[in-house]
């Protein structure tokens, strides 16, 4: 080909793409939807995000960053579902422990490099490196990779971790115990990849815009703390035909009022439904408030350690207290955000989880009360006892407080127990629960992973999390047999029975499951709101023409 | 003159030290630490970033460290919770936010809060006094924390003229209802303190025997009254303009201006303990400063004063 035969062939394959894309502009290739404009979704994050680094990111507004910046293993579909992201499969060893995962050609960093399976064996030695001292570390734990808990320790070098590259797209992972659910794990942010030369060369800041590589559908522009991030679409991206959003803005708004008036004067693409809000602003804006399940369950840990009150060490007592506490009118009027009455711990909405048949859901709230008058009357308490006197903390938030007022009444009418509330500042709280130096406690808890074990690991006697300080040996094996059962539904056998055991020990009393709720502008299309994880990529949206 | 100035300076060097040792014994009293949260970390985690961050060291050590950080290389070591930034970062980035809409602020304040209170003084017990006075006490009854939402309620959603917040690099739109809510409360406060200060100079003898001698009501006020007048106000408007610089948390959370006040607020809820220290330190190092300022322009006012 000659020189001027092979610039008109150029010249014509860019003018093909260019007509394409126009036309890519216009329509939604799937729904056949009218296109926008202007495709710039903008956000509010009720706070700053401390860290766009995979490894090192905690928090939510900064994961969604880092979901949109980079891209994993796996990534979820609008359902959860788990989708190819930079592997393509993977295989299972016999025994479970060992996963290896093919990983696609064409995957590419934003300068252009190709990403490999070394990058993965660079990001995951880094997320258990001491020197590094990742907060979330305890994630690469919870995966039980090989040698993983010794390296943070810093018994092993980081060069120990069972994980490995075959060659540049084969990466291999080995495990000290087989997790059914492994796949599902590797689309969090810990297990992304980074790339190598940037962070040799920029060290902590290579994560500010003017240094940053990163291999997902969005590249990092700009930062201001407590102001704004913006990223715009990544050329690089193997799937970047398929991006519709040009530029995704989250702008850090503290006041939740606050954004929901500049939502109303249309400055804002989503912001969070204020407490108590939602059923005035679904009238006023039809359509336009949304709210969905989470993988989140709000609960009252009772403390049954020996520093406890003694009244609340008898089960009678506790399960008198749970059935008191009329769940429908937390969920309709006090909170009134679509959440759904709890009456176990792991939400309805997780994955193959099926709610096993506890007999207070079912009974209406006038029998609870009945029966929860009997059983406390059984206990010594009540009517013809003395009265039970409990305390109550909670961490300070108007919302928490509501709640707490609600259950101290519904408590006190039904029971005459009188309830001494406790705000605390929420450091101090973490504190005083920790220490168990409690009674009743405010909690809550998000799923890690879309499968029951997220929640009902906290049940283990041994777990940190476990604030009740609750130990049920029977409980303990029954979840270390979970982890071997690689069938679905025998897992989902033994989550049932769990639940059903919980339910009458009573270390905790489910309130409520969480609901997501948004005030999201009609013309954003295909948020996930059956994503229960709300794992959200910018990539997967688009704005219609109004 | 001097000397004073040089003895202020070396008084406040043990201040500042005093106040780095107080804040830090406070902040370590707190319970709860910058690594706690709901889902508490395994102790080999919390044993390597306690060792990353020197938390894990005696506590007379840390101070050590810290102040020798602070005076050798001006090191305010790296924020907790941000993890890519240093305080330095944190400070370098807030601060000028904060110091443009606080300069704004006060320029505001001290025109319009003087203005107000000199003529209020001037027209004692007309409509001119009432109505300022009536103004003053109707601003600093209307705390920011109401008027800021007020604001981005009339001027962005029902007249659409302003951007609800942000602060877009400190364009003049972004700026000006920071200003207004942050300037309206201080300004009542001048207003008030110009007022009962003019009212008193207006009745002393000089300027009885100004006016006696025929001079101009202009001239007397403009050459003799205004000077006096402005001692009180000038003692308020020290702390004053630290207060305004340095950021008014209510103002960066409900304008969302990414200013040194939201920081110094959420550090202390993460317990972020160097951005804590690093924005005490910054604010006591302004108050002192100020401090000064305001007593030499004290000294350069009133002819009385000698140091």
């Amino acid at each position: 080909m000659t020189l001027k035969a092979k610039l008109m062939a150029t010249g014509a394959a860019v003018l093909i793409a260019a007509g394409s894309m126009a036309s890519a502009q216009n329509t939604h290739p799937v729904t056949g939807e009218t296109l926008a404009e202007d495709q710039t979704f903008i956000y509010r994050v009720l706070d700053e995000h401390s860290s766009v680094d995979p490894q090192v990111v905690e928090d939510v507004s900064g994961s969604e960053v880092v979901r949109d910046l980079f891209e994993g293993l796996y990534n979820q579909d609008e359902d959860g579902a788990l989708e190819p992201g930079v592997a393509l499969s993977h295989a299972a060893s016999d025994d479970g422990l060992t996963y290896t995962f093919t990983l696609r050609q064409d995957a590419m960093w934003s300068n252009g490099e190709p990403v490999t399976a070394g990058d993965f064996v660079f990001a995951w030695q880094r997320a258990v490196d001491p020197e590094l001292a990742s907060p979330y570390a305890w994630y690469m734990e919870l995966m039980s990779i090989e040698n993983g808990e010794a390296i943070i320790a810093g018994e092993m070098p980081t060069s120990a971790l069972g994980v490995s590259a075959i060659d540049d797209h084969t990466l291999e992972v080995r495990l000290t115990k087989p997790l059914p659910y492994f796949p599902q794990m590797v689309t969090h942010g810990t297990t992304f990849p980074v790339h190598p030369p940037t962070i040799a060369a920029h060290g902590d800041e290579w994560t500010r815009p003017e240094n940053i590589v990163s291999n997902g559908a969005y590249v990092l522009t700009e930062h201001i703390p407590q102001e704004r991030t913006v990223r715009v679409r990544n050329e690089m991206y193997w799937n970047n035909d398929e991006t519709i959003i040009e530029e995704v803005v989250a702008l850090v708004i503290n006041d939740e009022n606050q954004a929901l008036t500049r939502w109303k004067a249309g400055e804002l693409d989503r912001t969070e439904v204020p407490a108590g809000q939602f059923p005035a602003l679904a009238e006023e804006f039809p359509g336009e408030a949304i709210s969905f399940p989470r993988l989140c369950s709000y609960y009252y840990t009772i403390n049954v350690t020996d520093t406890a009150n003694p009244a609340l060490l008898d089960p009678r007592v506790r399960e008198a207290l749970s059935l008191a506490v009329d769940r429908d009118i937390i969920v309709n009027n006090v909170l009134a955000g679509g959440q759904t009455a709890a009456y176990t711990f792991t939400p309805e909405a997780t994955a193959e989880f099926e709610i096993p048949d506890v007999a207070k859901a079912g009974m209406s709230q006038a029998d609870r009360n009945a029966r929860a008058q009997e059983l406390l009357a059984e206990a010594g308490f009540g009517s013809g006892g003395e009265t039970l006197e409990v305390d109550l903390i909670y961490n300070t938030s108007e919302a928490h407080r509501s709640v707490a007022i609600a259950i101290s009444q519904m408590w006190k009418q039904t029971l005459g127990v009188e309830t001494e509330l406790g705000n605390q500042e929420w450091q101090t709280f973490l504190e005083t629960r920790g220490n168990k130096d409690y009674e009743i406690a405010r909690a809550g808890w998000c799923g890690d992973y879309n499968e029951a074990s997220t929640f009902l690991d906290l049940m283990d006697s041994g777990s940190g999390y476990n604030d009740a300080g609750y130990t049920n040996p029977m409980v303990d094996d029954l979840l270390a047999e979970a982890k071997t059962v690689q069938d679905p539904a025998g897992r989902q056998a033994i989550y049932t029975q769990i639940e059903e055991i919980i339910a009458v020990d009573l270390p905790i009393i489910p309130i409520y499951h969480y609901a997501g709720s948004y005030m999201m502008d009609a013309d954003v299309g295909n948020w996930p709101v059956n994503n229960v994880e709300q794992n959200w990529y910018s990539r997967n949206l688009y704005k219609i023409a109004e | 003159m001097l000397s004073f100035i040089t003895r202020r300076i070396a008084v406040a060097i043990p201040t500042i030290l005093i106040l780095v040792i107080f804040s830090f014994i406070l902040m370590y009293s707190a319970p709860g630490g910058p690594f706690n949260s709901e889902r508490p970390l395994p102790p080999e985690v919390l044993a390597n970033i306690e060792a990353k961050y020197g938390l894990d060291q005696p506590f007379w050590r840390q101070i050590v460290n810290y102040v020798w950080g602070v005076v050798t290389q001006f090191d305010f070591g790296p924020s907790f919770q941000y993890k890519d930034r240093s305080v330095n970062d944190v400070i370098a980035q807030g601060f000028p936010v904060t110091l443009t809409y606080g300069f704004w602020s006060f320029v505001v304040a001290v025109i319009v809060g003087v203005s107000l209170g000199v003529a209020a003084a001037i027209r004692h017990n007309t409509w001119l006094d009432y109505l300022a006075v009536g103004v003053s006490v109707g601003a600093q009854a209307l705390p920011n924390f109401v008027l800021a939402p007020i604001l981005v309620l009339v001027f962005t959603l029902w007249l659409g003229w302003l951007p609800g917040g942000g602060w877009a690099g400190g364009q003049w739109q972004y700026v000006i209802m920071p200003v207004i809510a942050l300037s309206t409360s201080y300004m009542a406060s001048i207003a008030r303190i110009t007022r009962s200060s003019m009212l008193e100079v207006m009745n002393s003898n000089f300027i009885r025997t100004a006016q006696a001698k025929g001079l101009p009501m202009r001239r007397v006020i403009w050459r003799h009254a205004l000077k006096p007048t402005m001692l009180p106000v000038i003692s308020y408007l020290g702390p004053a303009f630290v207060g305004m610089i340095t950021g008014s948390v209510v103002i960066d959370i409900f304008m969302s201006t990414g200013g040194i006040g939201q920081f110094f607020v959420n550090s202390a809820f993460n317990r972020d303990y160097a951005v804590i220290m690093g924005i005490t330190i910054l604010v006591g190092v302004l108050t002192i400063t100020f401090n000064l300022v305001v007593d030499i322009l004290y000294a350069w006012i009133d002819p009385k004063i000698r140091y």
